[in-house]
């Protein structure tokens, strides 16, 4: 006897918790297996783009903070980045070398709830993530000592930061620093070697190198394919061509290629960091701009190297004190364009593991 | 990453489609829409240009008419070119979809047929991508209105 199947229609989400609460998969399936798949944002829509039009520049760094919400001080960089291109304004050395050591702290914050988000996705209930929010706990203490603020920072202005470095900010860092390749390696023995990791994981939804390429992919998702691509490298923005540091890629692309370079990513900013408070020099944090900037009719493309990948601001100025267009290249949105391709032919139960190995923010996804 | 001369491109492109195709100066370089979709072909596949990322497009509204934005790397010569694409009629502004040549194109194309209304002939799946099916109007054009309850 020849068994009848027919396709059926679910949804994943938005309740899903894995889904982030405003995230919609339409699955089309055949049995186990996903043979459609269509994303529907849209529940979210708060409208940054047009708010921004209507708000001055300086009051629009805040709007920037909630956009991918685990990486603040980076988006605050990158628009902060985009106005001073099109004011001309130098940043002092010192206010460039906080900004580095701001975001690559932010960067490893984020890989770090990335990766413990990734491992609840898959069902490694609680232990990794608290193991992981364990460190990110200690790095959001330092951002609350810099700036009052534990999340949503707004710590940086046109020109520099909002202030200096406390006293108790160094030697805090330094300890973290100095504690964080143990942490590491631990991650790495909990997980990289893990039997039951390395099955869900291994081989499991691949993005193929011209995939990821054609597809616009950034970050750790297209490095994960096996390009070698940074911004930090590639198009030097701040200081970073100032310090040594690798760029790791993986082989296939696979979830835990992906997995693979956000772990290295760590241990990369650790470098960052160490070198950075090595070289801080003392002075000025802040250039001196006007409170109420009006830059000449002009426009700017920003982008810099986010935790999720290339994050632009593309800006147009026509001369008077709010933005004509503000526009955001946002990498979690963005990287979301292959999710069809890495799922088809994938079972439900995988889905969660390559959807979570792309480790996207709502708030980012759906402006 | 290096830019790509605008002027040098934009002959590039006249005399591989013919002129009224590209417009240069030392700021921008502007491709007419009527074969946006093989001018970007050709960007993409030429040896010496190699512009196989792209990275954004997005649009402006300038009350009377529109622009298309896009910014293109290319990953292994490590350089990058802005082009400029303008949309003029404003009642049903349309031009050709760049998706079938950067996949990367398909969810910011949507965004823009969303938020500005410019439709993308040649889109595989030309469908609102925040707003609802149905929602009144375009939200990020200049002559837009909330009629919010």
């Amino acid at each position: 006897m020849v068994l009848k199947t027919e396709h059926y229609v679910i949804n994943v989400g938005p309740q899903h918790p894995s889904t982030h609460g405003v995230f919609r998969l339409r699955l089309t399936l055949d049995g186990e297996v996903i043979v459609d798949v269509e994303p529907i944002f849209g529940y979210l829509h708060r409208g940054m783009e047009k708010i921004a039009e209507g708000r001055n520049y300086t009051k629009n760094i805040p709007l920037t903070d909630r956009l991918d919400y685990l990486s603040s001080m980076i988006n605050n960089q990158a628009y902060c980045m985009a106005v001073e291109n099109l004011l001309n304004i130098t940043v002092p050395e010192r206010a460039q070398y906080i900004r580095v050591i701001m975001a690559e702290l932010q960067r490893m914050a984020s890989h770090l709830a990335g990766i413990g988000f990734f491992m609840n996705d898959i069902g490694a209930f609680s232990t990794p993530l608290l193991y992981m929010f364990r460190e990110r706990e200690k790095i959001v203490e330092l951002f609350d000592m810099a700036c009052g603020q534990r999340l949503n920072y707004n710590y940086m202005r046109f020109g520099g930061v909002s202030m200096d470095l406390p006293e108790e900010f160094l030697p805090a860092l330094k300890k973290l620093l100095d504690g964080m390749p143990g942490f590491i390696n631990e991650y790495d023995k909990l997980i990289s070697t893990n039997e039951i990791v390395l099955v869900r994981a291994k081989g499991v939804g691949i993005l193929p190198k011209e995939l990821a390429v054609n597809a616009s992919a950034a970050g750790p998702v297209l490095r994960g394919s096996g390009i070698k691509w940074d911004l930090r490298k590639n198009q030097p923005y701040s200081i970073y061509d100032r310090f040594e540091f690798d760029i790791p890629t993986g082989e296939i692309g696979d979830t835990y290629d992906r997995y693979a370079v956000r772990l290295e990513e760590i241990r990369q900013s650790v470098r960052i960091l160490k070198q950075a408070i090595a070289q801080l020099p003392a002075g000025e944090t802040m250039a001196k701009v006007s409170k109420l900037i009006r830059p000449p009719a002009s426009e700017t493309y920003t982008a810099v190297e986010g935790p999720k990948g290339e994050l632009g601001f593309f800006v147009v100025a026509d001369g008077s004190e709010n933005p004509y267009r503000w526009h955001v290249r946002a990498p979690s949105l963005i990287n979301l364009t292959a999710l069809k391709e890495m799922l088809l032919g994938w079972k439900v139960a995988d889905l969660m593991a390559i959807f979570g190995s792309i480790d996207i923010v709502m708030g980012e996804v759906d402006r | 990453m290096k830019d790509i001369a605008f002027i040098e491109i934009a002959a590039l492109i006249r005399e591989r489609f013919g002129d009224g195709v590209a417009a240069a100066d030392d700021k921008r370089l502007i491709v007419e829409p009527p074969r946006l979709a093989e001018v970007a072909a050709f960007l993409r596949d030429d040896p010496n240009l190699n512009l196989d990322y792209l990275s954004s497009v997005t649009a402006i509204d300038h009350k009377t008419d529109f622009t298309l934005i896009y910014h293109l790397y290319s990953l292994t010569k490590n350089q990058r070119l802005t082009m400029r694409v303008p949309v003029v009629d404003r009642v049903s502004p349309a031009v050709p979809s760049v998706t079938p040549i950067w996949r990367g194109a398909d969810l910011q194309e949507r965004e823009i047929f969303d938020l500005f209304g410019i439709e993308f002939s040649g889109h595989p799946n030309l469908k609102r991508l925040f707003m609802w099916e149905g929602f009144p109007g375009f939200p990020l054009r200049k002559d837009w209105v909330n009629r919010g309850p």
